[in-house]
This record gives C-alpha cells, structure tokens and sequence, in this order.
C-alpha cells in the first residue's frame, strides 16, 4: 500500500489492473493477444499526437529564435494548428507520377514510418511503461532505427528525379556514417552499465547518472552521441539529403499528400527517439532525480512522476536540437563525412577504450564513492 | 587621353574620331581587333575593362559600340563604333578573347540584332528562343504576335551551339555539342528555390562535383529597352525600378542624371541631397537581403530573419517619405518627387547606432561560424584578372581587390563631398563578398551621417518642361548600385522618345562569371557562390 502513496501518479497499478483482469477472464493466449492489440493501438496514437504536439512546439520555439510569432491564428496561440495541419495533409490529394517505379515508391514512406514505429516501441517512457522489456535494448534499438534509411534510399532511387536521387545517395552515406558513431557512442554505455536491457541500465542510474558516472568517457560519449543522433534524423546543420537551397526537397521530392506526411512525422519522431534513447541511457530515463541515503528527499522526487522525469529530460535535449538546428548553416557533403571518418569515430575508438579502462580500474564515480 | 589618341591615329589614320564627352572612334570592323588588342596592351593605361557592348541600328548600319575602360583607372573611357551595312547577314569580329564578358554580351546582341559574331565560340541566342523570328531591336521589326505566336508547348532544350570560325580556307560555320554525350545533367531552375528568380542553369556533374555549367535567361526578358524606344523619358523612369528591384531608387537615379545631364537640366541641392541619403538607404537594404539571402542558400534560416528584420526598418522609412516600400517612386527628373517628411531625420538617425549594433550581433552570431567559414573561405575564388575581364564590379569585384566603385571615382551626386572608405579585399572567395557587403553597410551608415543633419532648405525638384526632348547625341551615366556599376545609355535624335536606350547590368557580369568560378566545387557550394555574387534576375534579361 506504501507504493500508492509514495507514487500516486504512476500508470503501474492501472497496468496492473488491466492484466490481472484480462487474465482471469481469459485464456492465457487472448489476454496477450488482447494487451498486444491495446498496447499497439496506443502507441500508435501516442505516436501521432506526439508528432503533431513535437511539430507545434517546433513551430513555436523556432519563431521565438527567429524574433517571429509563429502559429497563432488556429485556437489560442495556434495550439491547434498541428491538428488542422493533419487534416489538411490528410485530405490532400497523392500525386501519381509518370514513370516512376509504383511499388518502390509506395512502399518507402512505410519503410520510414515502421522503423521509426519500432523504435518507438521499445522506448521505457516511464516506470513499468514500456512494451517490451528486451535484453538486448540497446541492440535491438539501434537495430531497427537503421531500417529508416531504406526508405530514404527507396524514395530517392523510385521518385525518377535526379534532385531525389542526389539527395538520396547523400542520405546513405551519411547514415552509414553516423549510425557508427551512434552505435559507438551506445556501446560505450553499455560498457559502464554492464546492460544492454534498458530497465537494468535505468535501474543502474538510480543515484548516479550515467553521464556522470562514467565522467570523461561519458561526457565524450553524450556528446558524439548528441551529434550523431542529429545527424542521423537528417536535420539542420546535417540536413543535406533534403538540402532545400540546393535539391528543393530531396528525396521525398515527389511526394504529396499523405506519403509526405509520413516523411513528415518520421522525422519529427526520429528526433524525439534519439533524445528519448540519450535520455534514457545517458540522463537516467525515467528515474526521478535520487540522492543515496537522503530518503525521504528521494520520497518526494517520487511524487513526480516518472514519465514526466522522462519528458522533461527529453524536451530539454530536443530544445538543444532545435537550437542547433536553428543556428547554424549546412555542412557541405565532404566535411559531413570528414567530420565522421576523421574526428568522430577515431574519437569515439579511443573513447571506448577509455571506458573499458575506466570500468576495469574501478574509477567511476559509483566506484570511487 | 591625348597621348592614347596620337597611339590610335598611328595605327589608324582612316579611323573616324568624334567629338563627344568621350573620346569616340569609329573603325571598320576588320580594324577593330587591331584596335583593341592596341589598346588592350597599352602599358601605361591597359584598357582590359569592357564596360558595356551595344548593338545599334543606325538604320544605314548594324553595328555595335564598345565601351572601354581600364581597370587601373576607371574614369578613363573610350567609345569605339563599328558596324556593318550587310543587313542580310551581318557579320562583325567577336572580342571573347579579350573581354570574357563579351560572350553573354554579344549573344545578346545577336538575338537581338542578328549581327553574328566571327570567332565566338558559342552563337546561340541568349535572351530569346532559337526559334524566334525576326530581330526585335531592328528598327525595321515586324511585331505582329501572329509571327512569334505565344508557345504552350513545352519544348527540349537542345545542347547545341551554333558558330562561325576563321579558318585558313575562310569562313566556316559549324554546331558544336555544349555537353559531353554522358554527362549527368541536372536543371537548376528556372523553378527552383535558390537561384534568386528564374534563371536556369543547366548543370552537368561529376558525383558532387559540378563539371560544367551553361546559362540560360530570359524567362523573365520583358524587352525593356525595346518597350523603352516608344516611351517618354518620365514613362521609362517606371522601367528602371523592375531591373535590380533591389537598388531600384539608384537604377532610377541613374536614369534621371542621364536625361539631366542630356537636358542640361540643374538639380536642386536639397534634392541631392535627399538622393544620396535615399541611395544609401537602398544600398543598406539591398546588402541587407544579400547577405540573409547568402546565409538562407547556406542553411541558415534564422540568420535570413534576422537581415529581414532590419531591412524592414529602412522600408518603413521608405514607406513613411513616399508610400512604397520595394520600388519608391522617388526619383523623378528635376529632383525627388516629394519631399522628406517631418520625422525623417529623426528616424534616420535612430536607425544608424541600432544597425550598428545589429552588425555586431551578425558578426557574433554567423561570421564567425565555423561552419559557415567553411562554407566560404577559400571557396569560388575570382581572381581580379578575371573580375576585370568578366566585368565583375560592387561588391563581388572589390573582393577580388579591384578598385571599381564609381561612387569614388566618378562621383555623382553627393559623392564627393562625403568620405567614406572603398573596401576592397584580396581574398577573392565568397567569404571575402560577405565581409565586404557588411562593410559597405557600415560606410553607408557613415555617409548618411555626414549628410543627415546638413540637408538644406529649398527646393527638392527643378522645374521642367512638360514634354522632354533630348537635344541629338549619346548620353551616358553610371553609377553604383548595389551589385556593382549600373548604366545608362541613352542615343538621342532629339525626339521626345529614346533612339536606342541600353542598360548596363551588374548582374549580367555577376552570372556570367559563374561557370567560372564554380567549376569543380560541390553543387552546394555553387548555391553558396551564387548567394555570395548576389545577383538579380530581371536585372540580367531587362
């Protein structure tokens, strides 16, 4: 009963609830397949609420950057101009082009949008609000956000246009670039926690975050990660495949309608991923904020609740993306790629190796402490 | 002058010399190369700068006059006139080898005249489609819409050049492919989001790497200067705002000093006054633009706000004297149409110490970027050999280190009894074209300051005749604008409508020289380039 009071706002009990009555009234089999179906339905809503909600918030910091308004014509403040954005975009007609490769070209929007849906899946937004739990989260993260790229690829390649196709190719080589970095970036943590289960590595956060933890190494790791993971979801200084001063749009150049929209929210949902899985591994993801041995301060962190630790941390490192992204100028292809294969990864080597010795030598701060 | 004079009369004792504001000579074309490769290597006075090339219909002749200048001194002018009488196949030698502008020039010339050119290495029509008929600046002109009727058939562009060459056996014409079989070509433009209007370039690349780039304007040619033969001279003042609309008030104050100087027309002071103020007002919008325009084809939308915001400020004073914004309707012959309003000065001067601040705020927020440098150092270089030979003048020549602004050395206006520093650097590349414009801001600043509090009761506009007529003869006025030397000429048989009026393009020089410069730079470094040079499209099809 302590853990309704100390926690009054976490989902954990409802959860709880729901199962234990699907279980009891049904097979063991229907009461997954049911909890599967209400889980995905969720997320799926989730997903599409925080894309527009993502999208409004952009709209409104960049004109507060920008000495601008911003939205402010649809309800109070604009707030609802995300909504009539997904109507419109919704009732726009989807252009057919001329020789194009159809199936290609269909098919890549959902490339991008599955991947960053399964992604999303596997995000811990909160205590005990995940929908799966793997052992290997890290691996399988990395994993399925690099399936995005085939989308990029296919859109450029189908779409019969050479801006897309340019675009395209640029995309490739900087995603293949950058997931190395991001991928480095991840292991490093993943030595210091000793985990690749997110839970776990959350749990190892408890009173030391990881990015304190593991100090140089960490600081190094957040950093390149910070940069790689900008760099992956192909925004602003890094935004090259679409580049609109040189190849108007891109890949998704002949894209109208709905199919852009996907493009669309695959974006904006890819940034809040990466800063969810930064948060999540360098920040201490959901934890709320614990000091050891000061409990009844760690008390009443707990009556935040958790999944508003873990948006707030988010939201501070999407602002730091949108920051850069509105302050600086593109980088042009060969200093995207020099910075990668000259300075990051090298960095990121040595790095790695810093943490194992780190680890090993017992000098991160859980151990010297 | 008299020394270049006695050099041309050894050379040429048949040559036919007039008695102008400038020295004018009038060699058969088989002379004129002899002439200018003379000229052109003259020690003392190299005369490597082609400020302007006019076809002409002298009606009896086709022909083309030179300007000539030099770039060591460029108040040192000479007009050379040639001209044919073959008006079935006109045919002149072309002066591409010595004056890289001349290229754009002389196509330009042939759509327009038919006068081809012998030696010229690429004789397409340049403004018009290949499939036009008829020469429309020839007096003798059928515009009859049934002739050209307006295509809605979308055509292919056929990389083809047309020429005619010298060779032992004589004239030989040939089609030469513009573009190897395999290149990969892709269209920027006409429709497209940095090329600043629409203009196409047609683009062959290597991976990134652009390989060859080829011109094609016109989608905005509104025949201008045709328009202007049948028009009065207030009537045309309307035309120059729609050239480089962002310099429109100095296009328009060049037209006006043009018909003043011709019509012996006296200028009240106060009306100088507020010209010059007015100008550099425009020169700061139009740097202004220039330089969010640059950091917008960079990626830097933020910065592009941050230009406009400022720029805004000078419209507002713009809006408050006369109601418009972009093109203002202020200049007029005789003087400014109206007068300054009560709160001018007041405003002018809050404006100055706050753009000030705001420099310092773009320097601190993108100059400095380390991104941008890369951008930008080292990148487009022009060389002031080139800028001269491609007519590169404003801003973008003085990067390359020529001296070229007229304001200093053929001051107009007020120009001479303000000081102000010409920036000139040496660095030659995009990052060079960027400082330099941030510069010249701050000079503005500090010619309107030295004018601001000094402006004179009286008048602001002379009293002329309602009809103008121009008395017979060639008129010519440049002067600075914001891209470079902006000029007007004007050929005058004492109507009240023009003979033959021509103006000199900044923008024209600008595109030009960019096949040059981006040869062998990433695509998106040509976007860069093109925002570092900064030009206007309807100032380049006029």
């Amino acid at each position: 009963m302590l853990l309704d009071y100390s926690q009054p706002l976490e989902f954990t009990k409802l959860t709880r609830w729901i199962n234990t009555f699907l279980t009891e009234n049904l097979s063991s089999f229907w009461a997954i397949f049911v909890e599967l179906v209400i889980v995905g339905l969720l997320l799926l809503a989730f997903y599409a609420v925080l894309a527009m909600i993502l999208i409004y918030v952009e709209r409104k910091i960049t004109a507060f950057f920008q000495a601008r308004i911003g939205p402010n014509r649809v309800g109070k403040y604009g707030i609802l101009q995300s909504v009539a954005d997904v109507l419109k975009i919704l009732i726009k007609e989807i252009i057919h082009i001329n020789r194009v490769d159809k199936f290609l070209f269909y098919a890549a929007p959902f490339f991008m949008i599955v991947a960053s849906m399964l992604t999303f899946g596997a995000i811990p937004f909160g205590k005990d609000l995940y929908s799966i739990d793997f052992n290997i989260g890290v691996f399988y993260v990395t994993a399925v956000s690099s399936l995005g790229i085939i989308g990029v690829l296919l859109a450029g390649w189908s779409s019969n246009n050479k801006y897309s196709m340019i675009g395209a190719m640029r995309s490739g080589a900087q995603f293949v670039s950058y997931e190395l970095s991001a991928g480095f970036a991840l292991m490093t943590m993943v030595v210091l926690s000793g985990t690749m289960q997110f839970s776990e590595m959350i749990e190892s956060q408890r009173y030391c975050w990881n990015i304190f933890n593991g100090h140089i190494a960490s600081l190094v790791a957040f950093v390149i990660y910070l940069i790689s993971g900008h760099a992956e979801t192909n925004r602003g200084p890094f935004d090259l495949p679409e580049a609109e001063s040189e190849l108007t749009a891109g890949y998704h150049t002949e894209y109208s309608g709905l199919q852009f929209g996907f493009f669309y929210l695959a974006e904006y949902l890819n940034m809040f991923i990466i800063a969810a899985i930064a948060t999540t591994v360098f920040l201490g993801g959901w934890m709320p904020f614990q000091v050891s041995g000061w409990d009844g301060f760690n008390q009443l962190m707990w009556y935040i609740p958790s999944y508003v630790w873990f948006f707030a941390k988010t939201g501070l490192l999407i602002f730091f993306s949108l920051w850069v992204r509105w302050s600086f100028p593109r980088l042009r292809i060969d200093q995207l790629l020099n910075l990668e294969w000259k300075y990051l990864l090298p960095i990121n080597m040595v790095n790695i190796l810093l943490m194992v010795l780190l680890v090993l030598a017992g000098w991160t701060l859980t151990d010297i402490f | 002058m008299e020394n270049i004079k006695q050099i041309i009369v050894d050379l040429l004792p048949e040559a036919v010399f007039e008695e102008k504001e400038k020295l004018t000579v009038i060699v058969e074309p088989t002379d004129l190369r002899r002439l200018i490769k003379l000229l052109y290597d003259n020690k003392d006075l190299p005369f490597d700068y082609l400020v302007y090339l006019i076809g002409m219909d002298w009606g009896e002749k086709l022909g083309v006059i030179y300007l000539l200048s030099s770039s060591t001194d460029t108040s040192k002018e000479i007009v050379i006139k040639t001209g044919t009488a073959d008006r079935e196949n006109p045919l002149l030698y072309t002066v591409t080898d010595f004056y890289e502008t001349a290229h754009l020039n002389e196509r330009e010339v042939y759509a327009m005249y038919g006068i081809r050119f012998i030696n010229n290495p690429d004789m397409r029509r340049f403004l018009l489609n290949d499939d036009w008929v008829g020469f429309p600046m020839r007096k003798d002109y059928d515009g009859d819409p049934a002739i050209n009727p307006v295509s809605v058939v979308s055509k292919d562009i056929i990389d083809k050049a047309p020429r005619i060459m010298e060779t032992p056996e004589g004239l030989k014409e040939e089609i030469v492919n513009v573009f190897e079989p395999d290149d990969y070509l892709i269209n920027i433009g006409p429709q497209h989001p940095s090329t600043h209007g629409v203009m196409h370039f047609r683009t062959a690349l290597n991976g990134e790497v652009v390989k060859k780039i080829d011109i094609h304007s016109g989608y905005i040619h509104r025949g201008i200067e045709k328009l202007s033969e049948s028009l009065m001279y207030p009537q045309i003042l309307h035309f120059t705002d729609r050239l480089d609309y962002l310099s429109a008030n100095i296009n328009r104050h060049a037209l006006c000093m043009c018909v003043e100087k011709a019509a012996g027309i006296e200028v009240p002071l106060r009306a100088q006054y507020i010209r010059t103020i007015m100008d550099e007002l425009n020169r700061m919008s139009s740097h202004l633009l220039a330089w969010s325009a640059q950091t917008n084809d960079l990626g830097a939308t933020t910065a592009f706000i941050y230009g406009m915001r400022e720029r805004e400020m000078i419209l507002d004073i713009f809006d408050k004297t006369c109601g418009g914004r972009l093109i203002i309707n202020q200049n007029v012959i005789g003087g400014v149409m109206f007068d300054i309003y009560a709160d001018f000065q007041k405003d002018v001067k809050a404006f100055i110490p706050y753009m000030r601040e705001k420099l310092k705020e773009y320097d601190r927020f993108f100059s400095h970027n380390v991104i941008a440098l890369g951008r930008m150092v080292k990148i487009g270089i022009l060389s002031r050999q080139d800028a001269i030979s491609y007519g590169v003048t404003g801003p973008a020549g003085r990067a390359s280190g020529w001296a070229c602004d007229v304001r200093k050395y053929q001051p107009y206006a007020l120009y001479d009894q303000v000081e102000f520093k010409e920036i000139i650097r040496n660095e030659s590349d995009s990052y060079a074209r960027y400082l330099n414009r941030l510069d010249e801001i701050e000079e503005s600043l500090k010619i309107i300051e030295q004018l601001i509090d000094n402006i004179p009761e009286g008048e602001h506009l002379a009293k002329t005749k309602a009809i103008i007529r121009l008395p017979e003869g060639e008129y010519y006025q440049g002067v600075e604008a914001g891209k470079g030397l902006f000029g007007v000429y004007i050929e005058s048989r004492g109507d009240k409508t023009p003979y033959r009026l021509k103006f000199r393009s900044p923008s024209l020089s600008l595109v030009s020289v960019m096949p040059l410069i981006c040869k062998n730079e990433k695509i998106s470094d040509f976007i860069g380039i093109g925002g570092s040079m900064d030009y206007v499209i309807p100032d380049i099809d006029r």
